[in-house]
């Protein structure tokens, strides 16, 4: 058996085949046991960060429960983000409808908790029971005074990628709500990065220092207030831009704030970020300050990679990403530190992200869409890695194969953005592909 | 903030104490040889008790899904549900498949019975495996009841009477961790050579390092033995917070007539004693000197700590089966149970207490159907010693800064949450020397002195 069921191959390619068409952006095979999640975590995961707001979870208790406290998103202030809400709907509102059970969940935490603002999260169950979540809100929003937005994230409506754009939907409503007097002409919005383990706070001050101004944090960190002046910004600048880009065409559509899309990963990736948002910003002043910061945070940086380089020089890594863009920062970075990327996939990336991975990766590298645990322990053993860089669910896969494992996702505790973010992941890797403990392992690698 | 229990009941669930009913189903199928469990219903319900079970386990966990579509759920999942059995058997070839159903194929009112049928029926694949079918709307009940029911399912689908009687025995053993299955069998082999032993996750959970690739786990028990079962001379079901209706014990008790012993969860010396007097009455073979060896072990070791702990005030929370069998024993070395919390729902929390403890637990607030907000609330003036329970407390303990002695599922904050023993003398002993040990380290490191005998 080679694994590969016969409707996956497409979605399966390698960097030096003559004829590259990946297949892509479709929902997964029935049956196939995809590392993806729903539309619900999709929403879920990009609202997270936003610290106070109360998050409340309209459906049975699962999409609650294995979502609390699910990211490492921290804060720099209040902490309601870490709780976990929910309507915990049982078999009588499935049968007579939820709504009641809704508005009194949202009317005794708002008292309670007194949050700046309120999301509800429809689950599968609300789709098909046809509460209207969206009248509930607006009932409550009226009688409690404070935004109460109704996120349409059920989880069968689509992929991932669709609850970004719920939850994009639901920050629009915010945006554009706010004073913004006393904006400078030198600011923007961090949009796509979520403050795992304080990443946010290192990007923040990295333009703080570069002398610009940070109107919204959109979401790492983020704050209600924020989010309803960020249209006084002037440059929106977008990583992780799967979940983030709808809205910045948004804002750019309704109040003409162009963006730039970066990634915070790696040196160079970082570099050109920071260089890219002075360049847009347009003024001497900053860019002096973005060169003298760049070197800086660099010559603080790179004897420590040299060294970790030495032992990692031709190790080989598989990447597997929710999206594409941060797999091409990971790729950059492993060359950083004398590695290959022999492997290199994602969840949600579209065709011109892999024709892009294509020209960037190794020749002989395999791409591969939405994957499962049976083809990525095939690829792992056929292209001998040392290390996965993933998330949680592919961890017990590596190390059941022999391979290390170092954390990329949300549930990481170590800052791996920025400078210092970078030094941060030589070292994991290093610690995990370095360990003697393989020595006990793996006896079919080469 | 105290939220009254009927507001409670109403309104909203603060930080749940529970999981949803299809996570149970996915632990128990774990527990079959060559088995592999698909979710019918969206993506997002597979893909997130796994990440949940890993983050315990640190083991490779698979689980399918018939991944939903809108379509799919306007026009009813029939054909995702053919498509997915293929692509599970093609990928796996498991000897058993498990299908849970979720809220979501529940409520549109997907037929699985039916479904099952004609797909058996239109299918080209030869060799079909078992298909065992278990319904789990996670607006019913909790992942306990998913767990049970689990059990149930698969005892109705495979357990037949062959006429023959054996002195064989069934053992259903309660969600416990991989390290107490292991030992759990250890106890049951010693009586009888022949027995049925289901779920049995403790080498699907926590496995050796691979040489190859394997799709399926090696362990659980086998699909033979459980087939046996009907044949048995007695049923041991190893919780006690459950409806007849959600019990394996009973069906194989009510469909071949063998007759079903609710343990409990068996922590601490009594109902370990219990669970060993039903071994000795089924089988007919007596406790090896080994396990009485143990338990003389355990006593001695009671009386050796018993002034650390006396008198000291503990919360137990988690689910319901845990939280009884661990309530139990503190009642028999000294510590009071100020509270007993619970998500479950089953209604036999508190009847459970009282039938297994003697007056000690009387004052204590038995709270089920009830989450870490309300438990917050309602020990704020208890003033706890320490907190017994899962790794999500760990926020409440830290609050209050006394200890959380870790137990049951999920650990998600410390390593080995596998290997973590309860049940059992030998269980039983490791829970005890970690619950004296919390106690005898706060009160060193809150004592000025820093002895260093205690």
């Amino acid at each position: 058996m080679d694994g590969i069921l016969e409707k996956r191959k497409k979605q399966i390619h390698r960097t030096d085949e003559a004829k590259f068409d990946m297949e892509c952006g479709k929902a997964s095979l029935a049956g196939s046991v995809s590392q993806r999640a729903c539309v619900f975590c999709g929403s879920r995961v990009v609202l997270y960060p936003i610290t106070d707001a109360l998050h409340l979870i309209h459906g049975p208790i699962g999409c609650a429960s294995y979502t609390w406290d699910i990211r490492g998103a921290t804060s720099s202030g209040r902490q309601l983000h870490r709780m976990s809400f929910c309507t915990d709907l049982t078999e009588k509102e499935v049968i007579y409808g939820g709504e009641k059970k809704l508005y009194k969940s949202l009317c005794t935490l708002i008292d309670k908790y007194k949050p700046a603002a309120a999301f509800v999260y429809a689950t599968c169950i609300v789709g098909i029971i046809g509460d209207d979540m969206e009248a509930v809100c607006r009932k409550v929003e009226k009688e409690k005074g404070i935004r109460v937005l109704p996120v349409m994230s059920e989880g069968f409506k689509g992929t991932k990628k669709d609850g970004y754009k719920a939850a994009c939907d639901a920050i629009s409503e915010l945006v554009g709500t706010g004073d913004t007097s006393g904006i400078s002409k030198h600011s923007i919005n961090i949009l796509g990065d979520f403050n795992i383990a304080g990443e946010t706070d290192i990007i923040r001050s990295y333009y703080e220092r570069m002398g610009v101004e940070v109107v919204a944090t959109i979401t790492g960190d983020g704050r209600i207030d924020d989010i309803c002046k960020a249209h006084g910004a002037t440059l929106n600048v977008v990583q992780c831009s799967g979940s983030m880009t709808h809205l910045a065409k948004e804002m750019q559509a309704k109040y003409g704030i162009p963006y730039v899309r970066v990634s915070y990963v790696g040196i160079e990736d970082t570099s050109a970020a920071l260089y890219d948002v002075a360049e847009k910003l347009g003024s001497e002043e900053i860019m002096e300050k973005t060169r003298e910061l760049v070197a800086a945070e660099v010559a603080k940086i790179y004897p420590e990679l040299l060294e970790i380089k030495k032992d990692l020089e031709g190790k080989r890594a598989a990447v597997y990403t929710g999206g594409a863009f941060k797999a091409f920062s990971l790729v950059r970075s492993l060359r950083t530190i004398g590695m290959i990327a022999a492997v290199v996939g994602s969840q949600t990336g579209n065709k011109e992200d892999y024709e892009q991975l294509r020209e960037l990766c190794d020749p002989g590298t395999i791409l591969v869409d939405d994957t499962n645990p049976v083809e990525l322990s095939k690829f792992m053993q056929e292209q001998n890695i040392d290390i996965f860089i993933g998330g949680v669910k592919e961890r017990p896969l590596a190390f059941k194969l022999g391979a290390g494992f170092c954390d990329h996702n949300h549930e990481r505790k170590i800052p791996l953005g920025g400078f210092e973010g970078m030094v941060a992941f030589a070292k994991e890797v290093h610690a995990s592909v370095m360990s003697p403990v393989w020595q006990f392992a793996r006896k079919n690698k080469g | 903030m105290t939220m009254t229990q009927e507001e409670k009941e109403k309104d909203v669930s603060r930080n749940a104490c529970k999981l949803c009913t299809p996570f149970g189903a996915c632990l128990a199928f774990k527990g079959v040889t060559g088995s592999m469990t698909l979710l019918h219903g969206s993506q997002g319900c597979a893909t997130y008790i796994r990440r949940y079970m890993i983050s315990h386990f640190r083991e490779p966990i698979d689980i399918a899904s018939s991944n939903f579509t809108e379509d799919t759920a306007i026009f009813g999942g029939q054909k995702n549900f053919g498509t997915a059995v293929e692509n599970v058997i093609r990928q796996y070839s498991p000897a058993l498949i498990g299908i849970a159903t979720t809220c979501l194929s529940e409520t549109i009112g997907d037929d699985i019975k039916m479904l099952v049928h004609m797909f058996k029926k239109d299918t080209e694949v030869e060799n079909l495996p078992e298909i065992v079918h278990v319904s789990t709307p996670s607006y019913n009940g909790t992942h306990s009841d998913g767990y049970y029911s689990t059990i149930r399912a698969i005892s109705d689908t495979l357990v037949e009477k062959t006429g023959f009687c054996t002195d064989n025995v069934n053992v259903f053993p309660g969600m416990v961790s991989p390290a107490d299955l292991r030992y759990l069998r250890e106890i049951i082999s010693s009586f009888n050579d022949n027995y049925v032993f289901f779920p049995d996750y403790a080498d699907t959970l926590d496995g050796p390092s691979w040489d190859e690739y394997r799709p399926i786990p090696e362990g659980g028990e086998k699909i033979e033995n459980i087939r046996s079962a009907g044949d048995s001379a007695g049923t041991i079901e190893l919780f006690s917070c459950l409806d007849d209706k959600n019990s394996a014990g009973k069906l194989l008790e009510d469909k071949f007539g063998v007759a079903n012993y609710r343990i409990g969860m068996p922590i601490g010396i009594r109902k370990t004693d219990a669970f060993i007097d039903a071994l000795e009455r089924i089988t007919g073979s007596h406790a090896p000197a080994w396990l009485s060896a143990e338990r003389g072990r355990l006593v001695d070791s009671y009386i050796d700590a018993h002034k650390y702990i006396f008198g000291k005030k503990a919360v137990v929370f988690g689910d319901e089966d845990m939280v009884v069998g661990i309530t139990s024993l503190l009642s028999e070395i000294g510590i009071t149970t100020v509270a007993a919390v619970s998500g479950g729902k089953s209604g036999k929390l508190e009847s459970e207490i009282k039938r297994n403890n003697d007056a000690s637990c009387d004052k204590a607030m038995i709270m089920d159907n009830s989450d870490f907000e309300d438990m917050a609330e309602a020990i704020e003036k208890l003033k706890p010693d320490l907190l017994i329970g899962n790794s999500k407390g760990y926020m409440l303990a830290r609050k209050l800064k006394i200890p959380l002695v870790r137990t049951g599922f999920p650990v998600h904050d410390r390593f080995g949450g596998a290997r973590i023993q309860h049940v059992g003398y030998r269980g039983t002993q490791q829970l005890f020397d970690r619950i004296v040990n919390a106690i005898i380290e706060k009160r060193q490191k809150d004592g000025d002195w820093g002895y260093t005998y205690m």
